[in-house]
C-alpha cells in the first residue's frame, strides 16, 4: 500500500508586475535582471488576499476535483512563511471553509519554501498509519521581498492543495526522502517585515547543495535515473536555479518545462513546487512517474518519487482553472498599483 | 644586513569558500609552505602574520597566537606578529620578516597572509574595505571605496585620453591569467564587452573593474641566504624592498593620478636591488580596481605616465610580453582575501622565478616584483625578488 495524492488544487493571484517597472523605480535594468533570473513576471495578491484566502481557494480546488466527504479530512496542515497571524492558525479557517471542521486536528506549519512538502511527509505518515482517511497539504505564501532588494523581483503570491490518503490515489507516492542542515541563507526574525538573506550563500551552499544531495538519496532510494521519469519539478526561487539543478542531475528540458511555473508567476515560496507539480498533474497521464524536490531555507530539501495512476482520469481536473489557465490569465499592474495592495504605502490611521 | 631568501611558497585556492574558516585557510597556506620548504617545526623562529581585520570579518582578534597555536606551535612558545596596513599588510609583514632575519635576529620565519571575508554581508564588507580610507574626511562623506579609484580612472581619462576599453583591457588580460591559474577564484576567460556592458558600480568602473571579495591564505618561508641551500636548490632571493605612505586621504594627495607612494616604494626597492624598471620580467601588482593597474604601471615607470591604458591594450602587459603582469591573475581574477594579497603575489613571483608558474610560465623569468596597496595609495609596498640558483 502506497499513500499519494488523492486530489489537489492551486491557486494564483491574478495580478502581475514585471521586473522592468520594479527596476525602473529603483534606477536598474530591471530586463536584465528578470533575464537573469528568468523570471517575466511575479504575481501579486490583490488588497483583498493572503495567505489564508490563497489556501482556502486552492483547497477549494482540491475538494471540487474528486468526490469525497470533507468530514473524512483527518488533518490541515498550512506551510507558509507568511501566515496574516503570528498567533491564530490558518488551518483552522480553512477547515471551515471547506467543511472538514470540528472533528479534525489543524496546525500551520513553518520551514521557509519546503513547510508545503513537510505537510505533504507528515499526511503521508498519518494516512498510511491509518490514523485518519485523509490530510490536507497546503503550501502557500505571500512572501515578502523589500522594496529595492533584488528578492523584489521574484517574490511572490500562491499556493497548492493537495489531498494526500491511501485509497482513490491519482499520483502514488512510492519513495520520500529528505536533505536537512543548520544552514542559515535566507531568514526573518519575529517581528520583521522582510526576510535578510545571505546573497550568493544562497545558492551553491544552500539551494544546490540541499537540492542535488536530496536527489541523489531519492535516486538511490527509488533505484532510478533521470531518463526514468516523464517530469520533473524543483523547488523554484527564480528560473535559473531549478534548470541547473535539473541539468546537474542529467534531466533534459522537456521534462522540467511543465512545472517551472516561476518564470510566468515569481517565486511562491511555500506554493512554488507545489504549484509546479499541480501544473503537472494538471496534464499527466496515467503511469507517468515524477521527480520532485523542494526546498526551504535554513534549510532542507523534501524528494518525492510518484507515479501516476488510473484513477488521475476520474477527477475533474477540468472543474477550476488550471494552473495554465491562472497563468494566462492575467492583469499586469504599476508599482504604484503594487505599493498599494502590497501595504507598502504609509495610509492615515483609522 | 643579511640577504634573505624565500626557500618554500603555499597558498589556498582563493574564493567564496564558505565551508572553510579562518583557521582552515591559514593552516593550509602554512603547511604547504613548511612542506615546500622542507623545514621542521623546531626550524622555525617566528611567524608574521598579514591580516587587514579579522576583527570586524569575524570577531577574531589577536589572530598571531592563533595561528600559531593552530598550526600545532603552541608550545614552541614562538614570537608571533600581526601586521596591519590595509591591503597592503601581507607585504609589510613580508618586509619585517625581511628586516627581522637581516638583522641577524632571527634565521627561519614564516610570513603568513589571510583573510576570510565572506562571513559578512556584501554591503558590510565593503564598509569594512572602506575603513583603510579615511573614515573622518571619506567614508563618512559617502565616498566608497570604488567612488574614491573612480575618480582616479576619471581624472586619469581627463588628463591623457584613456578610455574605458583600455581600462577593460585590464580585466581580460587578468582573466586570461587566472584561467591557466588553479588557484584563482574566477578562471574563466572574458571579453571586453563583458565588462564595459557589466552593471555601473562608480562611474566609469563597473562590475567587472573591481577584484572581488574572497577568502583565501598564503604563506612564504624566509630564511637566511646563508642557510638556503641546506633546504632548497632554487632559492628566491629578495632583494629588494621598499615601502612609503602617503597622506590618508585622497583628497589631501598632490595629484589623483599619480600615486607617490608607489613611486618611492617602488625606487626604494629597486635602488637596493640595482635594477631598472627593465630588469623586471614578471610583476604582480595591486589591481583591486582596473585603473589601480594602469596607474602602478606607471608609477613603478613599466611605461610612462598616462600611457598604462595603451599600454596594456596593446598587450605590453600580457602573459610574455615586455613585462608580464599580473600572471596570477591579479586581484581581479586569483581574488582579493586583502590580508594574503601582498604574500599571495609574493608566492606567485617565487613560482614564476623558480620555473613552477605551469601554463602561465613567463619564459626566462629572473627577477620579479610584486607591488601592493593599502587603502587609497596612502601605503605602498614593493618588494624585488631574484632567482637565486
Amino acid at each position: 500500500m502506497n499513500s499519494g495524492i488523492v486530489s489537489y488544487g492551486a491557486y494564483i493571484p491574478r495580478y502581475r508586475i514585471t521586473p522592468k517597472v520594479i527596476g525602473a523605480v529603483w534606477g536598474n535594468d530591471g530586463e536584465a535582471m528578470g533575464r537573469n533570473l528568468n523570471i517575466r513576471a511575479k504575481s501579486v495578491p490583490g488588497p483583498d488576499e493572503d495567505v489564508i484566502t490563497i489556501s482556502v481557494e486552492a483547497a477549494r480546488a482540491c475538494m471540487a476535483k474528486a468526490d469525497l466527504e470533507p468530514t473524512d479530512i483527518g488533518a490541515i496542515y498550512v506551510g507558509s512563511e507568511s501566515h496574516p497571524y503570528a498567533v491564530k492558525p490558518t488551518a483552522t479557517v480553512v477547515a471551515e471553509a471547506i467543511g472538514s471542521a470540528p472533528v479534525l486536528t489543524a496546525a500551520d506549519f513553518e520551514f521557509a519554501c519546503k513547510a508545503g512538502t513537510a505537510a505533504i511527509q507528515t499526511s503521508m505518515g498519518l494516512t498510511l498509519s491509518k490514523m485518519m482517511k485523509y490530510s490536507l497539504a497546503i503550501g502557500s505564501d505571500t512572501s515578502q521581498g523589500a522594496p529595492g532588494d533584488a528578492l523584489e523581483y521574484s517574490a511572490s503570491a500562491g499556493g497548492a492543495a493537495l489531498l494526500i490518503g491511501t485509497d482513490h490515489v491519482a499520483a502514488e507516492i512510492h519513495h520520500t526522502v529528505s536533505y536537512t542542515t543548520d544552514t542559515p541563507d535566507f531568514w526573518r526574525r519575529e517581528g520583521q517585515r522582510y526576510p535578510s538573506h545571505g546573497g550568493r550563500f544562497t545558492g551553491e551552499p544552500a539551494y544546490f547543495k540541499h537540492v542535488i544531495n536530496c536527489a541523489q538519496l531519492l535516486f538511490k532510494r527509488a533505484g532510478s535515473q533521470p531518463q526514468d521519469y516523464d517530469y520533473a519539478v524543483f523547488h523554484q526561487p527564480n528560473g535559473k536555479f531549478p534548470v541547473r539543478a535539473a541539468k546537474q542531475l542529467g534531466f533534459k528540458d522537456a521534462q522540467i518545462d511543465l512545472g517551472l511555473c516561476v518564470r510566468d508567476i515569481g517565486n511562491t515560496y511555500s506554493g512554488a513546487i507545489m504549484v509546479g507539480l499541480s501544473a503537472i498533474l494538471d496534464e499527466a497521464d496515467p503511469g507517468d512517474r515524477i521527480f520532485a524536490v523542494g526546498y526551504g531555507s535554513g534549510a532542507g530539501s523534501d524528494g518525492f518519487d510518484m507515479t501516476v495512476t488510473d484513477e488521475i482520469s476520474k477527477l475533474r481536473r477540468n472543474a477550476t482553472p488550471t494552473v495554465k489557465q491562472m497563468i494566462e490569465d492575467h492583469e499586469f499592474i504599476d508599482y504604484a498599483t503594487y505599493a498599494k495592495f502590497r501595504g507598502k504605502i504609509l495610509l492615515r490611521e483609522a | 644586513m643579511r640577504d634573505v631568501a624565500i626557500i618554500g611558497v603555499g597558498e589556498t585556492e582563493f574564493g567564496e569558500l564558505w565551508d572553510r574558516s579562518f583557521r582552515d585557510l591559514g593552516i593550509e597556506a602554512g603547511l604547504k609552505a613548511i612542506q615546500d620548504a622542507k623545514i621542521a617545526s623546531e626550524d622555525i623562529d617566528a611567524i608574521y602574520i598579514g591580516n587587514m581585520s579579522a576583527g570586524k570579518f569575524i570577531d577574531q582578534e589577536h589572530v598571531s597566537a592563533l595561528v600559531a597555536d593552530y598550526a600545532g606551535l603552541a608550545d614552541h612558545h614562538l614570537p608571533t606578529v600581526r601586521v596591519e596596513g590595509g591591503g597592503a599588510c601581507g607585504a609589510i609583514a613580508l618586509m619585517q620578516a625581511r628586516l627581522a632575519i637581516a638583522s641577524g635576529m632571527y634565521d627561519i620565519v614564516v610570513v603568513g597572509g589571510a583573510e576570510k571575508m565572506t562571513d559578512v554581508g556584501d554591503v558590510q564588507a565593503a564598509e569594512i574595505l572602506s575603513s583603510t580610507a579615511d573614515q573622518e574626511w571619506e567614508s563618512v562623506f559617502g565616498a566608497t571605496f570604488a567612488g574614491l579609484y573612480a575618480m582616479m580612472a576619471r581624472r586619469h581619462m581627463h588628463e591623457f585620453g584613456t578610455k574605458r576599453e583600455q581600462l577593460a583591457a585590464v580585466a581580460v588580460k587578468n582573466h586570461k591569467n587566472g584561467s591557466l591559474n588553479p588557484e584563482a577564484q574566477f578562471r574563466k576567460e572574458i571579453t571586453l564587452e563583458t565588462v564595459l556592458n557589466s552593471p555601473m558600480v562608480a562611474d566609469p568602473l563597473g562590475l567587472f573593474d573591481c577584484a572581488p571579495l574572497s577568502d583565501g591564505a598564503a604563506a612564504v618561508i624566509l630564511c637566511a641566504a646563508d642557510r638556503a641551500r641546506k633546504f632548497t636548490d632554487m632559492p628566491v632571493l629578495l632583494k629588494g624592498s621598499g615601502q612609503a605612505s602617503d597622506y590618508l586621504a585622497l583628497h589631501d594627495r598632490r595629484e589623483l593620478t599619480t600615486m607617490d607612494a608607489t613611486v618611492v616604494a617602488g625606487k626604494r626597492a629597486l635602488q637596493e636591488a640595482h635594477l631598472e624598471p627593465k630588469d623586471i620580467q614578471v610583476a604582480e601588482v595591486h589591481d583591486n580596481f582596473t585603473i589601480s593597474e594602469i596607474l602602478a604601471i606607471e608609477d613603478l615607470r613599466f611605461v610612462e605616465k598616462g600611457k598604462g591604458g595603451p599600454a596594456t591594450a596593446d598587450g605590453v602587459t600580457a602573459l610574455n610580453g615586455k613585462v608580464s603582469v599580473n600572471t596570477s591573475g591579479g586581484l581581479k581574477a586569483r581574488g582579493q582575501p586583502v590580508g594574503a594579497t601582498g604574500v599571495a603575489q609574493a608566492v606567485e613571483v617565487v613560482k614564476q622565478l623558480r620555473g613552477d608558474a605551469g601554463k602561465r610560465q613567463v619564459v626566462g623569468a629572473r627577477w620579479g616584483l610584486t607591488h601592493t596597496l593599502g587603502g587609497t595609495g596612502a601605503t605602498a609596498v614593493v618588494h624585488i625578488f631574484e632567482r637565486g640558483d
